[in-house]
């Protein structure tokens, strides 16, 4: 299955802070984009073969049109130097339409953590929060003052009660041992930063109940979250059928639609419930449970968000 | 709290003892008579509320602020009055819970645990070659009492000696958790000695060099812990993590011995086998009770509860609650149990289920492999026991497969 795709033209290219770019997307004939949830990002189709993914910032209550926020990374591929040196307004961009890895699950209170560029898919989430009357607060750290995309913008709106600013030049890092040493009732965390920041916030979420830490990682490239998803096939040799799973679908939801039990919690490769021996092809390892040894046996892998890797097209697995 | 009725009433009464010996040996009865008064109510003979509704016990779970853990899981408020012993991270709030908590998911957690897969496997195939061999056995006595004391108490790293306290100090603390009755009594009697033996295996030096119990004690070098809360938690581990899946093991085989059919199609799909152990233990609870401290004023259940109260949770009566479980009382492995509260839920939600889970999956899959049929040869007979759920023996004959 391909994923659905939106011819859009750049309406506004506006640089928001030290090598980030912001750029607005529109629809040609001006119609309105799908519905997304904040946490959502999409595929932008830079160049041939080259996709990136990008959170959205802007408001989900405003779909006249998207907006995504770039930083500049020297990366092989030269993706997010592509969307610096050569998108201009005007022009037309393919992209894919929203899609949501990192939903905003409904709490009572929230924590929200960014690190640099990491602010992206927490923006719309402070607006949710705020709309609907939630307890809330903000960390968002960068190098500096003028690494932080709409940082001002953020404090004027909801105020230095609920937005903490933190530029390491003249704050030093967030102290998040101090934010993060007191754990609230009804309270979720959602951290989106750096790799280094995510540790430190996994390490102390240990403390915090089961399953309160919903991160989103920027892998590699630290240009978007997750690589790019493409549809592969998974054979379930118990029960000998063969199921596709999509581009926005996981295997787990992929086999439960065809009626397949798989003991599941966390569904986001944090607990290890959802193991399931692979007996054939090559799986691209995406939780945090597996050793490394593990990964690199590939004889069992979490299905409920791990998934096939680049070039292979099929998945045995014991179910 | 339903949305229509918001006023706020005084908890009804009732002379219910869920402590008597026939509460204790046939609950559920007990668990009705509750339910019938409502998700919150007043126990006259012990002073406390009785929660018995899941929304309610899930709520009071998850809201570690207003219903607190360091005023004890059991009767006495211990911030108040001294507990038997010093607390432990059950018995404690953040942030002191916070860095007990973090010292022990970092060394138990699932990829941990995943390790044990391997060493935990032979000694269950073993000890079902064993039992399916006599045939006639009885599922506690020969097969839920040896086999976690035949693998956790390596994986924790503690020496030979004086494993023989484990079962009594666990019942002990376990039984601490209800009212200092006759039941109470009897599990405290040699308590002084087992609990100085228990201690001692805490000890660094007293622990193996590759076992959890000395990467807790690499959290207390590193500064993350003192080495007394090391030494706390190697004794939580010792006393929560034995008479528990005990009779996790136990009360499985029981629901599954009086369900033949259920037995059967797990022998065709032995994958299903998780499920099987996660809907026994929603049926079948074996942590059914403990208390908490209410730190404010509140309302549960749309019952006034005043700061410093007492609550008595109900687990066992929550994961049945029909207004959350349809047909709740029935084992149905077609059920999709997740979400009960037998492993507590939110703060202190049980930092060994991944290994009690292992445990009894395994033995359940060893004996899938080896036994066509599990038949009962009599009654089971519960267990007398403040707090835990659990049979003393189950009489079983374990009908040899032929394929
Ligand atoms: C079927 C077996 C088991 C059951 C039903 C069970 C049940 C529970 C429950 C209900 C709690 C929460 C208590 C509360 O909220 O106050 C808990 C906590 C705990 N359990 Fe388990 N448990 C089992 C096995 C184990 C094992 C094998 C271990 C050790 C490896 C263990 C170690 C602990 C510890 C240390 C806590 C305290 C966690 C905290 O306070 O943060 N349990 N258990
Ligand atoms: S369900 Fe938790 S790792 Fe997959």
């Amino acid at each position: 299955m391909i994923n659905e795709t939106l011819s859009v033209t750049v309406d506004r290219v506006e640089k928001v802070a030290t090598d980030v770019v912001s750029l607005v997307l529109t629809r040609p004939d001006g119609a309105h984009f799908p519905a997304w949830q904040p946490g959502s990002h999409i595929d932008v189709h830079i160049d041939e073969g080259l996709t990136r993914q990008y959170s959205l910032c802007s408001s989900p209550s405003d779909l006249s049109h998207l907006r995504i926020a770039v930083l500049k990374v020297p990366d092989s591929r030269g993706g997010s130097i592509a969307v610096h040196e050569r998108v201009s307004e005007g022009q037309r961009l393919i992209i894919s339409t929203p899609r949501n890895n990192f939903p905003l699950t409904d709490s009572r209170k929230y924590l929200f953590l960014a690190g640099g560029i990491g602010i992206t898919p927490i923006v719309p989430m402070l607006e949710w929060a705020e709309s609907h009357g939630r307890d809330w607060r903000l960390f968002y750290g960068a190098r500096d003052a003028g690494r932080m995309a709409f940082a001002e913008q953020l404090e004027q709106r909801y105020g230095t009660g609920r937005v903490t600013l933190v530029p390491e030049d003249s704050h030093g890092r967030v102290d998040l041992e101090s934010v993060l040493g007191l754990p609230r009732a009804h309270m979720l965390v959602y951290a989106c930063g750096p790799s280094g920041m995510l540790r430190a916030v996994e390490d102390l979420c240990m403390g915090w109940p089961p399953g309160v830490l919903k991160t989103e990682r920027f892998v590699a490239t630290e240009l978007g979250p997750g690589s790019t998803d493409q549809p592969f096939e998974v054979e379930l040799a118990r029960t000998g059928t063969t199921v596709t799973v999509p581009a926005d679908t996981t295997i787990l939801e992929a086999v439960e639609a065809v009626g397949v039990r798989v003991l599941s919690s966390c569904r986001h490769g944090l607990c290890g419930t959802c193991e399931t021996g692979v007996l054939a092809g090559m799986p691209e390892h995406r939780d945090a449970v597996l050793t490394d040894e593990d990964r690199e046996a590939g004889q069992v892998m979490m299905i409920c968000c791990s998934r096939a890797a680049a070039g292979c097209d099929r998945l045995t697995l014991d179910l | 709290m339903t949305a229509v009725d918001t006023t706020v009433r005084e908890a009804p009464v009732l002379p219910v003892d869920p402590f008597s010996h026939e509460s204790i040996l046939d609950p559920y009865p007990m668990h009705a008579q509750l339910r019938s008064a409502g998700p919150v109510a007043w126990l006259e003979k012990y002073g406390c509320f009785a929660v018995n509704g899941f929304e309610e016990v899930y709520e009071v779970l998850t809201d570690f602020e207003t219903y607190c853990s360091s005023g004890g899981l059991g009767p006495k408020d211990i911030r108040k009055q001294t507990s038997w012993r010093p607390p432990s991270i059950l018995e404690s709030d953040p942030p002191t819970h916070t860095v007990m908590r973090r010292a022990l998911t970092g060394v138990i957690n699932p990829s941990s645990v995943r390790a044990l897969r391997g060493p935990f496997t032979g000694p269950a195939e073993d000890l079902a070659d064993a039992v399916v061999a006599r045939g006639a056995i009885d599922a506690v006595r020969d097969l839920a009492e040896v086999y976690p004391l035949r693998v956790f108490p390596d994986a924790v790293g503690i020496p030979e000696e004086g494993r023989e306290h484990l079962l009594p100090y666990g019942n002990m603390v376990f039984n601490a958790f209800g009212p200092e009755n006759d039941i109470h009594r009897e599990a405290f009697a040699h308590g002084e000695e087992r609990s100085a033996a228990i201690m001692r295996n805490c000890a660094r030096q007293n622990l193996s060099d590759s076992g959890f119990g000395a990467r807790i004690w690499e959290r207390a070098h590193e500064g993350l812990i003192t080495p007394e809360q090391a030494t706390l938690l190697v004794r939580a581990l010792l006393s929560a993590g034995v008479d528990t899946t005990v009779f996790g093991i136990g009360n499985t085989l029981k629901v599954l011995s009086e369900r033949p059919d259920a037995w059967a199609a797990l022998r065709k799909n032995p994958h299903l086998a998780k499920f099987a152990v996660d809907e026994a233990l929603r049926v079948e609870s074996p942590f059914q009770k403990f208390h908490r401290t209410a730190t404010v004023d509140a309302v549960l259940g749309g019952v006034h509860i005043p700061e410093g109260a007492k609550l008595l949770l109900f687990l066992g009566a929550a994961n049945r609650d029909p207004r959350r479980w349809a047909d709740g009382d029935r084992f149905d492995l077609e059920r999709t149990a997740a979400g009960h509260v037998a492993f507590g839920m939110g703060l202190h939600q049980c930092v060994g289920q991944p290994i009690a889970r292992l445990e009894i999956e395994l033995v359940l899959q060893a004996l899938l492999k080896r036994v066509e049929r599990l038949e009962p040869t009599g009654e089971p007979v519960p267990i007398l026991h403040n707090v835990l759920r659990g049979f003393e023996s189950i009489p079983v004959r374990l009908v040899p497969a032929t394929d």
